[in-house]
């Protein structure tokens, strides 16, 4: 007989999640990923000036503003005609950079590391599920250790966003055509000196305390599957060029489908909502075309994520996907293995070490006096794409500009590919498909879906930001 | 270790000349000792939010997060940091509320939506049934002590009640009436103003003075542009044309001129660096009417002292308020002078060229 199981809050992401599945003969036969939340934020930026949406697109997520920053001054150089001069290229790496650093060791041991050890017996780290906690009582003890002192490093990596950036959360800097903030020679050594220590953290620390994890939860391999297609939009550019796809980045565009890499082709990206509360007249529609008419009463739609698919096929985004298109070897030697809960800690673990060794050589590029930025003026009609990699996965903003005003903007961001729903063909997202199938020891605590959730470091408040609610079609969701 | 710290040394500690970069340490034993003597318990939701606030405090330097949240306070429920999920936290936090009624916390993040029943935002399920935000505001504020509200969302509305306002979302203070209710706005807040705030409430078990918004004076009371590294360029009428360019940053649109923090002399993320430090402009964050206003165009005219309304037609209300607070006098002397001249909308957007 089949048990469902709500989950709801699914705690230590970030925003409202909830997910059900369905419980039969000891494994999940059936899932649901529900967002619960959205603001309605397109309608805030339309009609205002369009250099306010690099600043305010940043407030969709306090956890990865600098990548909305990003995407949203890419399409703004875009609509512009205008690049960043190196220096303002660079720095930007680096704002973005260092917010990986932080986001990646946020995520691993404040936010999933919960589901492998015991932290304290003090709230918040009771209540919690009881059942599977395997590390003996010394290592567990070392391992909150390091969680509390990966709270010190991800606090560091901050200041290291902060030296270019002014402040984080929601840096300051990045801006049309650039940035703010100009290179000396301090600031590179505060940088560097802070990029040392958190170097050492991530290859001594946090690379060995996931292995020590994958070492004992093995099962993890095998376990989260998910749709095995990977979508990598490209970011980090290592040289100058008004091509984003073409040209040489850290983290190159590239596609998985089927068995196979392939280029990415933009042009096939489309969002469904035969399961999301819209009307299903705005499906199916391309990312500069998006129409969004909310309907809660909607029969068989149940989450606020539309369902973005690549020529109809559900995409996994986020670090697993960017090492494995690009030929990371530790992860592509793993085979089918990679495609896993483990895989995506694995993976992310590397990225960052990766990330952090790129930035001490970008660090040592700028030069100091060069100019940081290229100055614009505002078209009286454009339009603009920013493509990007975030902590989280592939995330493109596009804009429209009219009489110098932003007419139309959309976002499509990593954990709307992720999470998302079933799509017009009934096929599930990554993660419900990653949910399938797996074994659930004990209902009342069923640790084994939290940990695949969270493999995929999900992020709801970036996943619906950009909805345009009908103010007359909104209304139950079931409440109360 | 003395067991009573005056609140005038409190304040004075926090305010912190000597300790610019953050809350001394020194003020650990104090509130370690009045947490062990019974300090109340902390419960902390998140609604119409990005959890930027929440990201914001885990960078407090003294005391750090790790002694906050095993030492300071009891913090029964937080989204973020709760080992536990689903009903299994939610009921928790219902029971430390009603065991602890009127006895704890609630840290409210993010504005409250309240179209269509607060079917916008639910924050999990209670009873089989969906908890929306607006009603865990309701039912948990209405038993707290005092509501903390962290972060500009939940004190004022901030972006996501930004015109048009898609979701109606409203500020805490118009969904629960008579709790005593302290706004630590900021987009996010900086974590000695949140943290400074906790302290606060754990010592005296009473709210800090606060100013006409609602905001800790000991934090709120000063403008950025009285203190900004950049002033002597204003004096001198140096303006910055380009992003990256020495100068004061008015014609780029800073909102310094009346925006209320001590960002310039405490300085962001221990101590490396500030908004306008990196060549970026003060976009007010921590005022009632943020992000209402156009971020990288000059304001058309400045806000005055009390009493004179600047001629806006954009964001005509939002200057009104900003004057009743007032501002630092030699500016209303500037504008009378001409120096910073009054250009017309219109012209704003070619200023960046």
């Amino acid at each position: 007989m089949a048990q469902t199981i709500m989950i709801d809050p699914v705690t230590r992401i970030e925003g409202h999640l909830a997910v059900e599945v369905e419980v039969d003969g000891g494994k999940v036969v059936n899932a649901k990923s529900m967002g619960m939340m959205f603001r309605g934020l397109e309608l805030i930026l339309k009609g205002r000036d369009p250099r306010d949406a690099a600043q305010l697109t940043q407030r969709i997520c306090g956890v990865c503003p600098v990548t909305h920053a990003t995407a949203s001054s890419l399409a703004l150089d875009n609509a512009f005609g205008i690049e960043p001069p190196p220096n303002g290229r660079l720095i930007r790496n680096l704002i973005l950079g260092s917010n990986f650093v932080q986001s990646h060791i946020l995520h691993f041991f404040h936010l999933a590391a919960l589901d492998y050890v015991k932290g304290p017996d003090i709230p918040p780290f009771t209540p919690r599920y009881e059942g599977d906690y395997r590390f003996p009582a010394d290592v567990n003890q070392q391992v909150v250790a390091t969680y509390l002192k990966a709270l010190q490093m991800r606090r560091k990596a901050h200041e290291m966003t902060a030296l270019w950036g002014g402040k984080m959360p929601h840096q300051q800097a990045i801006v049309p055509g650039g940035v703010s903030e100009v290179p000396d020679s301090q600031k590179i050594a505060e940088f560097l000196f802070r990029l040392q220590e958190l170097q050492t953290f991530i290859n001594n620390e946090y690379i060995p305390t996931v292995k020590a994890v994958a070492e004992t939860y093995p099962d993890y391999w095998n376990i989260g599957r998910g749709c095995m297609n990977f979508l990598v939009y490209g970011g980090f550019p290592l040289e100058e060029g008004m091509d984003h796809v073409s040209k040489k980045k850290l983290f190159p565009s590239k596609v998985y489908v089927n068995g196979q890499l392939a280029d990415l082709d933009i042009e096939v990206i489309n969002e469904a909502v035969k399961y999301s509360w819209y009307e299903d007249d705005t499906g199916g529609t391309k990312p500069t075309e998006a129409v969004v008419k909310p309907n809660t009463a909607k029969k068989g739609a149940y989450s606020f994520i539309k369902a973005p698919r690549y020529n109809g096929a559900p995409m996994e985004v986020g670090p697993l996907a960017r090492m494995y298109v690009m030929g990371e070897e530790t992860v592509t030697q793993l085979g089918e293995k990679a495609f896993s809960v483990l895989g995506r800690h694995l993976a992310r673990a590397l990225e960052c070490s990766m990330v952090a060794k790129a930035m001490g050589s970008w660090v040592t590029e700028l030069e100091i006096g060069q100019p940081v930025c290229t100055p614009h003026k505002i078209p009286d009609s454009a339009q603009g794409v920013g493509l990007n990699e975030g902590p989280r996965g592939a995330l493109g903003h596009w804009n429209r500009i009219e009489h110098q005003r932003t007419a139309i903007y959309n976002a499509i961001v990593p954990t709307t590919w992720n999470l998302s729903p079933r799509d017009d063909n009934d096929q599930m997202g990554p993660m419900e498909q990653a949910l399938i199938g797996t074994p659930v020891a004990d209902p009342d605590n069923p640790v084994e879906v939290v940990r695949i959730i969270r493999s995929f470091d999900p992020c709801l408040a970036c996943a619906i930001h950009l909805m345009t609610p009908d103010q007359q079609t909104i209304s139950r969701c079931q409440i109360g | 270790m003395p067991t009573k710290l005056s609140r005038r040394d409190f304040v004075r500690l926090c305010a912190g000349s000597a300790a610019a970069i953050s809350l001394s340490g020194f003020l650990v034993p104090f509130i370690k000792e009045a947490a062990a003597a019974g300090g109340p318990p902390v419960i902390w939701i998140q609604g119409g939010s990005c959890t930027g606030c929440s990201i914001s405090i885990l960078n407090t330097v003294h005391p750090d997060i790790e002694k906050v949240i095993t030492e300071v306070i009891g913090l029964h429920y937080h989204p973020n940091l709760s080992a536990g999920a689903g009903s299994l936290v939610i009921d928790e936090m219902y029971r430390v509320a009603a065991e602890n009624s009127k006895k704890f916390y609630l840290v409210v993040e993010g504005a409250v939506p309240v179209a269509d029943d607060g079917a916008y935002c639910i924050i999990g399920e209670r009873n089989g049934h969906h908890l929306t935000f607006v009603q865990a505001v309701k039912e948990l504020g209405s038993q707290a002590a005092g509501i903390l509200n962290f972060g500009t969302c939940s004190a004022y509305g901030g972006f996501p009640a930004t015109p048009p306002n898609p979701t109606e979302c409203k500020p805490v203070k118009e969904i629960v009436k008579n709790v005593p209710i302290v706004n630590v706005p900021g987009c996010p807040p900086h974590p000695d103003w949140m943290v400074g705030t906790i302290a606060h409430v754990v010592l005296y078990n009473e709210l800090p003075e606060l100013d006409a918004f609602g905001r800790p004076t000991m934090f709120f009371d000063k403008i950025i542009h009285d203190n900004c590294q950049r002033r002597q360029y204003f004096d001198n009428a140096i303006f910055a044309k380009n992003f990256g360019e020495p100068g004061c940053m008015l014609e780029l649109g800073c909102k310094g001129p009346f925006a209320h923090c001590d960002s310039t002399t405490r300085l962001w993320n221990g101590g490396t660096n500030w908004c306008v430090k990196a060549g970026g402009v003060c976009i007010g964050c921590t005022e009632p009417q943020f992000p209402a206003w156009p971020i990288y165009e000059r304001l058309p005219e400045m806000p005055v002292a009390p009493g004179i309304t600047a001629t806006v037609d954009q964001i005509g209300g939002v200057l009104a308020a900003a004057a009743v607070v007032g501002i630092g006098g030699h500016l209303a002397g500037n504008i009378y002078t001409g120096r910073i001249g009054s250009k017309k909308n219109q012209d704003m957007k070619e200023g960046d060229e």
